[in-house]
């Protein structure tokens, strides 16, 4: 075989990688922190998650500029390419997971200590499956997984359907009292958030699919 | 470097389907063909589709055959007395090699342009007036001479000094004036050798865009050590590599695009990436 070349460069990439599953992680846990103290109208967490969210944005930044620092010095081509192209969508995509996050926290500071319109049972669901795709798919763009790329998108349904639940319920007790509008309102939001947080795990495993294969996919999600 | 032999990957992509489905029509087509210098094997059984109009960039790492693959096209190898060539180039269907073509003919139609920029110690004017008159051109020479050197787009630079040597003009000048040159005969093809590679950066990006123009009126092939040049400029890329007895193999042959994106084999992603050198 010839010799190894660009061990630097490549090493460069791994960072990268690296640094996407570190905002990845960031990500998940602050989703997860979100739901635990809307559980607990927990007001000391939910301005905490609005503060940190200054630190998935700046990562997400870092990110984006290593990844131009990269193309400019670099001229990377074909999978290196590629995958640092991934990396530009990805990490937006993780960001926005993050805003998602900090939105539950604004909407805790919009509810206050009330005791919430009705048991959370369905969102915190959401949030477990929400999350474990997001795990999944950082292992899967970590290992350039392909079948799992496909497969994860798949779940989606389920976080779709304990939205649609959680919607009706919350319509239904709207209609029985309008006076709920406001509080019921705050959990839809909340449910919302998770709903469009499964999705972009979705835009995610359309990206890993590029990154292996070369090729622009899209999940029919209806 | 030697790498595991790969069969070309010809025409994957979307563009160059209209290629492989036969409803493009091409400048160059060698089949089978391999060069021989004495007993040595430089380059073997390269089946290569040269599309007209497009640039086509040829590159690979030293000693895959990539500029012997590029003489072949104008019998340039002629000249090498211990060069043998086998297989078939056909231009306009016919086969260059044939004992009936006249090598003088093919060059003529097929023109060449080198590294390092060689002008003719003589004036600039006589730099691309002498190809056709040995031609026996008989139109209007100052007009075929301003027109071959708007065409290298140099004319703005040298039309007050066109009876001045060649000899003092920049190195991209000099170049320029070997392209308005070769595209003096009205050749169909043009060759070029690492035409920039003796250039300084911006020189370079003048002979490139003027590789783009020249492009619509002519098919070109070029050989280049720069991948970002061949990424920048070329319709279509050849990737050359050689194996283990130094014989140089076409690779894979795809659009540009589609092999510094994605190409089809793991040797070209190899080289391209930087990874295997």
């Amino acid at each position: 075989m010839g010799q190894l070349l660009r061990t630097s460069f490549a090493r460069e990439l791994e960072t990268l990688q690296t640094d996407t599953l570190m905002l990845g992680s960031m990500v998940i846990q602050a989703l997860k922190e979100s739901v635990e103290a809307l559980r607990r109208r927990d007001m000391d967490v939910a301005r905490r998650l609005i503060k940190e969210d200054e630190i998935i944005n700046k990562k997400r930044f870092q990110i984006e500029a290593d990844c131009l620092r990269l193309i400019a010095t670099q001229q990377p081509m074909a999978g290196d390419l590629r995958l640092i192209a991934a990396v530009l969508e990805i990490s937006t995509e993780l960001e926005r997971i993050g805003d998602y996050a900090k939105g539950i926290g604004r909407i805790i500071l919009l509810i206050g200590t009330e005791v919430l319109i009705k048991p959370l049972v369905d969102i915190p669901k959401m949030c477990d499956i929400a999350t474990e795709m997001l795990q999944q798919s950082l292992d899967a763009f970590l290992h350039q997984d392909l079948e799992a790329a496909r497969a994860i998108p798949l779940r989606d349904d389920e976080v779709d359907d304990l939205y649609n639940r959680v919607h009706r319920d919350l319509i239904e007790m709207i209609l029985e009292d309008t006076s709920l509008i406001d509080r019921c309102n705050y959990l839809l939001w909340a449910a919302h958030n998770l709903e469009r947080a499964a999705d972009r795990v979705s835009n995610i495993c359309e990206r890993i699919i590029f990154t292996v294969t070369g090729e622009f996919f899209e999940f029919d999600m209806n | 470097m030697t790498v595991a032999l790969e069969r070309p990957a010809q025409t994957q992509s979307s563009q160059s389907a209209a290629y492989a489905n036969g409803t493009g029509s091409f400048a160059i087509e060698a089949g089978g063909m391999g060069v021989y210098y004495g007993n040595f094997c430089a380059v073997r059984d390269v089946d290569m589709r040269v599309p007209t109009n497009k640039i086509t960039a040829i590159i690979g790492p030293s000693g895959c055959g990539k500029s012997t693959v590029l003489r072949c096209f104008n019998r340039m190898n002629d000249l090498i007395n211990s060069a043998r060539i086998e297989g078939e180039v056909l231009f306009q269907g016919q086969n260059i090699y044939d004992d009936s073509v006249d090598p003088v003919e093919v060059r003529r139609r097929i023109g060449m342009v080198f590294q390092k920029a060689n002008p003719f110690p003589k004036t600039i004017y006589e730099n691309v007036a002498w190809g056709t008159r040995i031609n026996g051109f008989r139109g209007d020479m100052d007009e075929m001479v301003e027109k071959a050197l708007r065409s290298a787009a140099l004319w703005d630079e040298v039309k007050d000094k066109l009876q001045q040597s060649a000899l003092g003009l920049s190195g991209g000048q000099q170049q320029r004036l070997c392209i308005a040159r070769a595209i003096a005969v009205e050749p169909e093809i043009i060759l070029m050798d690492e035409p920039a590679s003796a250039l300084d950066p911006i020189a370079t990006l003048r002979i490139e865009d003027l590789m783009k123009e020249l492009s619509e009126k002519y098919t070109i092939i070029v050989v280049t050590h720069n991948m970002q040049q061949a990424a920048r400029i070329s319709d279509f890329t050849a990737f050359f590599s050689v194996d283990e007895y130094r014989t140089g193999n076409l690779i894979e042959f795809d659009e540009t695009e589609k092999i510094f994106t994605n190409p089809s084999q793991k040797s070209t992603e190899d080289y391209i990436t930087g990874r295997f050198g």
